[in-house]
């Protein structure tokens, strides 16, 4: 399958267009000094062009519908096709974000069940729903660990403890909020190093943020001792629920310790990535920060919905969107988590650590080496390729391109970077065991081809619409808009 | 083997300082820094007249999964930060001791210079690292 | 009912493998008395039908009242094929780019998008979107702070005619590294930033003013001298613009003698549903030389091993994953579906299309204004040029008309009495191309039925 598709602007002719999305023309005035001169350079082309463009870029692509992607971190499980279409309802759709809450009891109803189903799920004490990523549920979790802290004239506490296994959001977040990183090792096992951890708590300590399971694929089982330090050191406990999927109906944040929490409604709740986006990052906090959550928030007086805005949480953070989230997002999880149920919930945990543990032991038995030997894989692993990689010269990035090949998405690699020439591989639990059979027997392959012939892998990948890209000249010559005459 | 010219000062950070007869400094990052770092894709070079202290983070080099500090390896003045590097960062892989040079400094004192490791401690450093 | 594929034979040999005795076993690590019994606080399992009954219920409890509101998600006609091709799993279920070879759909998209963005707003580059409009303008915030080197104030002027919520939004995300807001003030008469205001501001650092063309009230701006006052005196410039006006009225790039230097925005009206509030997205570009400090992600054009043309994910650097704490940003997953749609919108609409939309805009708010102001006790609040939105002056409080329009299934507009209360009893309203003259009609109508009930102040 070698395909390029032109980009749109070749396809462009002057006077053509897609006449029937045209309204009539009117006429209107504007003053001279503020209109327009030279119309923009968008395409010019004819509906079918235009469709027959977007539908064969997109079977370029690999997604879920079409490719097993274990992506490690992301949980890339089946987005069931209901939740897009009751999503989509008309009705829904056409509703204005500022339109009376008279006319949105049917769509706050379902706000307001899914802030309650979100707060069962994580043992929380209170939900917001309007971060629209994990990283803005982490800018929003710090922001109000600083705000709880200010409230109380506890001004010194400007430090956040993350792990050096940690997101890369979660330095990034702590930065954003004004705080100072510190950055703690993890031990041999995986666990967070407690001595080390001892050694950066201290009165200017504001929180820690911290995975679990961890972003190394191992439960942090030391998790209420650590909760019970920090606590006592006057910090408060993030939770950064990328991994919620590993524990879900199984054990709940809030009885490990934590204070806040993000959830990626994208990862556990099986809303779509979309390429790229959108998300979910809600939030839930224990009892202290609930004055703090952003608004706005559903509430219920007396049978009707309505938002509650800064008159009722006059301490909150503030607002963190032009209106209320990814309200569309936000319903493909509700009726998600319907569907699933009670039951349901705990059966997410059990097959993804199910699917993930058959994935490592039958790795691990065909000579793939695990990052944690002595640990239970938790919904994701890591493998380390780092004797590939100094005996055959082969990287993790070779083999994840070689596996392309195959037409399985690659794993995370090189993600957390602590473990050299790592791919961290989550199946998720709505992969059928073939689906993993095959994949392993690519694996297998791979190993074979690392011995015998290295340059498969290395010039990999092959079979892709394009072959490895130069991302040394896309950085250093810089092609980021389309231009009559590319520079050549 | 990465090249550690004999008559450069190192720091384990992996920096190197030439002294000019003018007694200015000229300051890049190593052959082995450059190796480690890959194919760079940009440099930010510090403005003349700024004046840095020793260790102060004073330019960035960026390859495409990297960005790293390059740090004052000695306390003094920006003269003029190397140009060149705008267009062709390059120039830091294809001769780090040469035209890849980071910035020419005024140092604020002699014997700090005296101070940096020499040839063979920046090479037993190295060996000491690997 | 979930979406587990195993038979009760695959688990058993999945756990032979593994050499467990239960699913349950699995779970040792953790301490048992962390685990939980039983979840309560979530309903039973329902089937696709049930859930189906149920939400077409909801849906229907919510019917679809006629809209007249606008400030920052304006209703718009969206051609058939932007969500019939937007929703293919192809690009509905695939991730962030990541792997650019599995990805060539997706990152080639990005880059179209980038082109368009750029072209509209007469900017150089564009980022691959950020979570909406009021999110993207403190990211320009914190961005003009980053760029602008020598301002050493972080002092950003952000007039009131700025949308209050964006401003809000502002503050509770780019005032926690000690950015300060300075107020501009505007004038009664033509609901415009007044000019005299800036005369106390001599001296003063200004690191950068924030301008919102067409402004919150659908007021058109004096952009020029705006631009040129901060440009003068060494400031940098955030332009806040509707993308669909942007085919009509001069792209930001050309604002002033030299453009503005950072120009975002909602995406939103770019073929994205209302859809209570989201998901839409946040548009920004920028000139070249501040490339470096974009939050976001970047798509650039190169070549593959074959030298055949290719698209990457480029400037990784300046991002979380590479960068950390010293990221320019901690935005990873952003609104690229949404940002798909508006590509696909845009193509279809083209340069002529996207005029007329606007054009179409502009006429029927001018019909609505006109037909509301011969409705007794209702005048304009402003005069001068505006685009797709007005402030109307009522002679009683707007809360209890808006709540009487309702019940006749029209949404009215935006009450203004708490953001803007020197404003009286406001009324901000909106008509696009969707509204009909019957349309208009009927709210007019509608408001004179309203009014003669509710008691005038
Ligand atoms: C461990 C972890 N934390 C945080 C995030 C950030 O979430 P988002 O991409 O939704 O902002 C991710 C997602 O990639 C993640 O894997």
């Amino acid at each position: 399958m070698r395909q390029t598709e032109p980009v749109i602007f070749e396809l462009s002719r002057p006077g053509r267009s897609a006449r029937s999305q045209q309204p009539a023309a009117a006429q209107v005035n504007i003053p001279e000094s503020l209109k327009r001169r030279q119309p923009p350079r968008l395409p010019e082309v004819s509906e079918l062009q235009a469709v027959r463009h977007y539908t064969r870029l997109s079977q370029l692509n690999f997604s879920i519908d079409t490719n097993f992607y274990p992506l490690g971190s992301c949980t890339m499980k089946y987005n069931p096709k209901v939740c897009n279409s009751l999503a989509m309802l008309p009705e829904f759709l056409a509703r204005h974000p500022l339109a009376p809450e008279s006319t949105g009891q049917g769509f706050l109803s379902c706000m307001y069940e899914l802030q309650g189903m979100l707060e069962a799920v994580t043992g929380m004490k209170a939900v917001s729903l309007t971060p629209m990523a994990g990283a803005q549920g982490e800018f929003a979790g710090v922001a109000m660990i600083r705000a709880y802290h200010r409230a109380r004239g506890d001004l010194q506490r400007d430090e956040i403890i993350v792990p050096e296994a940690a997101h890369g959001t979660n330095p990034a977040t702590a930065t954003m909020c004004g705080m100072k990183v510190r950055e703690i090792p993890c031990g041999e096992d995986g666990d967070v190093d407690v001595a080390a951890l001892e050694a950066a708590l201290g009165p200017r300590t504001a929180g820690i943020m911290l995975t679990n399971p961890s972003t190394l694929g191992v439960f942090e089982r030391r998790i209420r001792d650590i909760a019970a330090k920090v606590h006592a050191a006057g910090g408060l406990l993030y939770y950064d629920g990328a991994n919620l999927n590993a524990i879900l109906g199984k054990v709940r944040p809030g009885d490990m310790g934590f204070d806040v929490i993000h959830m990626n409604l994208h990862k556990t709740f099986s809303t779509p990535h979309g390429g790229g986006g959108p998300g979910s990052g809600a939030v839930g906090v224990s009892e202290r920060l609930r004055p703090f959550l952003p608004v706005p928030v559903v509430g219920r007086d007396g049978g009707r919905y309505r938002w509650l805005d800064e008159r009722d949480l006059p301490q909150t953070i503030g607002r963190l969107s032009g209106f209320m989230g990814n309200a569309g997002v936000l319903l493909r999880a509700y009726v998600y988590m319907r569907i699933l149920g009670r039951e349901g919930m705990r059966e997410v945990a059990e097959y993804s650590t199910l699917n993930a543990n058959y994935l490592l032991a039958r790795l691990r038995a065909i000579g793939y080496e695990p990052a944690y030997p002595g640990r239970r894989a938790s919904h994701e692993f890591i493998i380390t390729l780092q004797r590939q990689a100094r005996e055959q010269g082969v990287t993790a990035m070779d083999f994840a391109k070689r596996l392309l090949d195959h037409g399985y998405h690659a794993p995370t690699t090189y993600f957390p970077l602590l473990v050299p020439e790592c791919l961290l591989i989550e199946p998720t639990e709505t992969e059928a065991r073939e689906e993993l059979d095959g994949f392993i027997a690519a694996m297998a392959s791979l190993l074979e081809e690392a011995s015998r012939e290295p340059e498969k892998l290395k010039g990999a990948p092959w079979t892709t619409p394009v072959r490895r890209l130069d991302d040394v000249r896309a950085a250093r010559q810089l092609d980021l808009t389309w231009q009559a005459s590319p520079a050549a | 083997m990465s090249q550690v010219p004999a008559d450069l000062r190192y720091t384990r950070s992996h920096e190197w300082v030439r002294q000019l007869p003018d007694g200015s400094v000229e300051v890049g990052i190593t052959d082995h820094a450059q190796a480690a770092l890959g194919d760079l894709v940009f440099v930010e070079v510090p403005e003349g007249g700024r004046t840095v202290g020793s260790g102060d983070a004073f330019a960035v080099v960026e390859s495409v999964k990297a960005a790293s500090d390059v740090y004052a390896p000695i306390a003094g003045e920006v003269i003029s930060g190397n140009d060149a590097l705008a267009t062709r960062p390059e120039l830091i892989n294809e001769e780090p001791y040469g035209q890849g040079y980071i910035a020419r400094l005024r140092p604020g004192s002699a014997a700090e210079i005296e101070g940096l490791l020499d040839a063979a401690q920046y090479t037993a450093h190295l060996a000491s690292e690997a | 009912m979930s979406y587990i594929p195993h038979t009760e034979e695959d688990v058993r040999l999945m756990l032979e493998t593994i050499g467990a005795d239960s699913i349950e076993a699995l779970f040792d690590e953790i301490p048992p008395e962390l685990k939980i019994k039983e979840l309560s606080g979530i309903p039973p399992a329902l089937g696709e039908m049930e859930v189906a009954r149920m939400m077409h219920e909801r849906a229907a409890r919510d019917g679809r009242p006629l809209n007249f509101i606008g400030a920052g998600a304006y209703e718009h006609h969206i051609p058939a094929p932007v969500w019939a091709i937007t929703t293919r799993g192809e690009i509905y279920s695939a991730y962030t780019p990541y792997q650019a070879e599995a990805s060539q759909g997706t990152l080639q998209v990005i880059y179209e998008y980038q082109s368009m963005m750029a072209a509209l707003t007469g900017m150089e580059v564009s980022n691959a979107s950020l979570y909406d409009g009021a999110s993207g303008l403190a990211e320009a915030c914190l961005m003009a702070v980053r760029a602008h080197r020598r301002s050493s104030s972080s002092r950003i002027l952000i007039p009131r005619t700025v949308n209050p919520t964006y401003r809000s939004c502002v503050e509770a995300i780019a005032g926690t590294q000690g950015l300060q807001f300075v107020d501009l003030p505007y004038v009664r008469e033509s609901g415009r930033i007044d000019l005299t205001a800036l005369d106390a501001l001599a001296g003063d650092d200004v690191t950068a003013l924030v301008l919102q063309q067409p402004n919150f009230f659908g007021q058109l701006e004096d952009v020029d001298a705006l631009v040129n006052w901060a440009h003068e005196r060494g400031a940098l410039v955030i332009a806040v613009v509707n993308p669909t006006s942007l085919a009509l009225l001069k792209p930001p790039g050309e604002w002033g003698s030299r453009g503005v230097d950072i120009a975002c925005g909602e995406g939103q009206p770019l073929g994205v549903p209302l859809s209570s509030g989201g998901p839409y997205f946040g548009f920004l570009t920028t000139r070249s030389q501040h490339v470096r400090q974009m939050p976001g992600r970047i798509v650039g054009r190169t070549v593959d091993l074959e030298g055949r043309p290719g698209f990457t994910l480029t400037l990784q650097a300046r991002e979380q994953h590479i960068r950390r704490g010293k990221a320019t940003s901690n935005i990873c997953t952003n609104q690229g579906l949404l940002m798909t749609a508006a590509t696909i919108y845009m193509s279809l609409l083209g340069p002529t299309g996207l005029e007329r939309v606007a054009a179409a805009c502009m006429e029927r708010t001018g019909q609505l204004v006109e037909a509301l102001t011969r409705v007794p006790g209702v005048r304009p609040a402003f005069t001068g040029a505006r685009f797709h939105e007005a402030v109307l002056q009522m002679d009683r409080p707007v809360g209890p008309v808006l709540e009487g329009l309702a019940a006749r299934g029209i949404v009215g507009g935006l009450d203004l009495s708490r953001s803007h209360p020197e404003l009286g009893h406001a009324l901000l309203t909106c008509a696009t191309e969707t509204r009909t003259a019957e349309d208009i009609e009927h709210y007019a109508a509608s408001l004179a039925e309203v009014l003669r009930s509710v008691q005038a102040a």
